[in-house]
C-alpha cells in the first residue's frame, strides 16, 4: 500500500488502511509525517475520551460497557489502549483487548493496543496521531486508554477533550492512588467497582480532596459510581460525557464571543478618538490651514496627519 | 526517535480450551524477546481473531489450541485471513496437535506446528527469522 493509497483508505473508513496507518505512525518513519500532514484537515469532528486511572480499577471492563451504549446510541467508536513498554527488552504484552475481544467484530468498532516504547508520560508519541487517523476515519467517540499510575502520567490531557479517572475502592490508600497529577486533569471522576464496600467512602475521599482545591473552575468535576461487570452507571457516564462536550463547545463559542466583543470594542474605540481629535483639531482651525496646504500640493496627507497628531500624541502619552 | 520497525504478534486462543498457560508461557517469552505481543484471551472465534489481526495490523500470529477442534477451526481463520487480504501475516500453531494433522495444516498456509515441550527459544528463533517483509 503506498501512503497516498492508505490515506484515501483512512477517509473513506477502510480498517485495513487505519491498521497500517497507526503501525505507520508508531513506527515513526520518514512517511509517517507525510501521512498525518494529509489526513489532518479531516480530523476535529470526533469526541475524545481520555480514561486513566490505577492498574485495576477496571478501566478495560468500563470501556467495554461504554463502547456497547455508544454503540446502542448509533456512535462509531475508537479504542486506543495503551501499556507499557518493557523498559529492558522494548517488549509488551497488550491484554486490554481480552475484555473487549466481543466488540471486535462490530464493523463501527476499531480498537488498537498500543506500546508506550518507553515514551515518559504514560502515552505513546504516537498515540496522538492513531487518535488523528480514528478521527479522520470517521469515528464519533474516540477512546483512550492509558495507566495513570500517578504524577507523571497526565501527558493524556494534551491528547484528549474529557478526562475521566477511575479509581476502585480497596486498592491500597485511597488518595495514595489519585494524587495531585490526576486529580488535577480529571473533568470527571469514577468510582469503579461500587458494589464493593467503601465505594461510598472513596467517593468522600475525593470530595475531600476536590474542597482543598482553592481554584474557582467553571467546571466542577462530578463524582460517579460505577459497577462495570454489571454496567451500572455506565450510561450516567456517558451523559456526564456528553455534558462535559457541551460544556466544551460553550466554552469555545465563548471564547469566540470574547473575541468578537473585543474587535467591536477596538472598533469603536477607534472611532470615537477620530471623532473627538477631528473635532479638537478642526476648533483650532489647524484642520482646515492644512487641508488648504494639502490642496496646493505643499504637504502630503500622511506627513500633515503626523503634524496635526504631534502634539496630541505628547499629551497622550504624557497623561498615561 | 523510534524507526526500528517492532514485531507484532497476536497469541490466540481459538476455541473451547479453558486453559491458556501455554499461550501466556509463549507470549510472555515473545515479550521478553522485545516483540510487542497482543493476547485476546480465551474462546476466541476465527472471525474475532482475523479481525483482531487486521485491527492489530500484526506480522505474526501464534494460535493455541487444546480441544482438538484445530482441523475444523484453522482452515476457517486461514480462509478468512486469505479474504480479508491478510496474506503476509506468518501463522504459526501450538498445543495439543496430532503428528498426523501437521502435513495438513501446514497444506493450507500454517508455517509451523509447535508442541508440548517446545523450548519457548525455539520458537523466538523461528519467529525472528521467519517474520515476514513488509511491502
Amino acid at each position: 500500500m503506498t501512503i497516498d493509497e492508505i490515506v484515501k483508505g483512512v477517509l473513506a473508513g477502510n480498517r485495513r488502511s487505519i491498521a497500517r496507518a497507526i503501525t505507520i505512525a508508531e513506527d515513526n518513519t520518514p512517511e509517517a509525517q507525510k501521512l498525518i500532514a494529509a489526513i489532518y484537515p479531516h480530523t476535529g469532528k470526533a469526541h475524545i475520551i481520555g480514561l486513566t486511572g490505577p492498574g485495576g480499577s477496571g478501566k478495560s471492563t468500563l470501556i467495554e460497557k461504554m463502547v456497547r451504549e455508544y454503540r446502542r446510541k448509533g456512535k462509531t467508536v475508537g479504542v486506543v489502549a495503551v501499556d507499557p513498554s518493557s523498559p529492558f527488552t522494548g517488549g509488551a504484552f497488550l491484554g486490554d483487548r481480552i475484555r473487549m475481544q466481543e466488540l471486535s467484530t462490530d464493523e463501527g468498532v476499531f480498537i488498537r493496543s498500543m506500546a508506550t516504547r518507553n515514551y515518559a508520560g504514560g502515552i505513546a508519541k504516537a498515540t496522538k496521531d492513531a487518535v488523528k487517523i480514528l478521527d479522520a476515519a470517521g469515528k464519533d467517540i474516540i477512546l483512550v486508554e492509558t495507566v495513570g499510575a500517578g504524577q507523571s502520567e497526565v501527558e493524556i490531557i494534551k491528547v484528549a477533550q474529557s478526562i475521566v479517572v477511575i479509581h476502585a475502592p480497596g486498592l491500597g490508600d485511597d488518595i495514595q492512588a489519585i494524587k495531585a497529577g490526576l486529580m488535577e486533569i480529571a473533568d470527571i471522576f469514577v468510582v469503579n467497582k461500587a458494589d464493593r464496600e467503601n465505594a461510598d467512602k472513596a467517593v468522600m475521599d475525593i470530595q475531600a480532596m476536590l474542597q482543598l482545591n482553592s481554584k474557582e473552575t467553571a467546571w466542577k468535576p462530578p463524582i460517579l459510581k460505577t459497577t462495570a461487570l454489571t454496567g451500572e452507571g455506565v450510561s450516567q457516564l456517558i451523559e456526564k460525557l456528553e455534558e462535559h462536550r457541551h460544556f466544551l463547545e460553550k466554552e469555545e463559542e465563548r471564547k469566540k464571543s470574547l473575541l468578537r466583543a473585543e474587535a467591536e470594542l477596538v472598533e469603536a474605540v477607534k472611532e470615537k478618538i477620530v471623532n473627538v481629535v477631528i473635532d479638537e483639531l478642526k476648533k483650532e482651525g489647524k484642520f482646515e490651514e492644512l487641508l488648504q496646504k494639502i490642496l496646493n500640493r505643499k504637504i502630503d496627507p500622511s506627513s500633515a496627519a503626523e503634524k496635526l497628531l504631534s502634539g496630541k500624541l505628547k499629551k497622550a502619552t504624557r497623561n498615561a | 526517535m523510534q524507526s526500528k520497525k517492532k514485531i507484532r504478534v497476536l497469541i490466540a486462543k481459538p476455541g473451547l480450551d479453558s486453559h491458556d498457560r501455554g499461550a501466556k508461557v509463549v507470549a510472555r517469552a515473545l515479550r521478553d524477546a522485545g516483540m510487542e505481543v497482543i493476547y485476546t484471551g480465551l474462546r476466541q472465534t476465527p472471525e474475532q481473531i482475523v479481525e483482531t489481526a487486521l485491527q492489530e495490523d500484526v506480522d505474526v500470529i501464534g494460535l493455541s489450541i487444546l480441544s482438538g477442534a484445530h482441523k475444523a477451526l484453522f482452515p476457517r481463520i486461514m480462509e478468512l485471513l486469505s479474504q480479508k487480504g491478510l496474506t503476509d501475516v506468518m501463522v504459526f500453531a501450538g498445543g495439543i496437535i496430532p503428528e498426523e494433522d501437521i502435513a495438513e495444516l501446514k497444506k493450507i498456509g500454517i508455517k509451523e506446528i509447535f508442541g508440548p515441550g517446545t523450548p519457548t527459544e525455539t520458537i523466538i528463533k523461528y519467529v525472528l527469522e521467519n517474520v515476514p517483509e513488509r511491502a
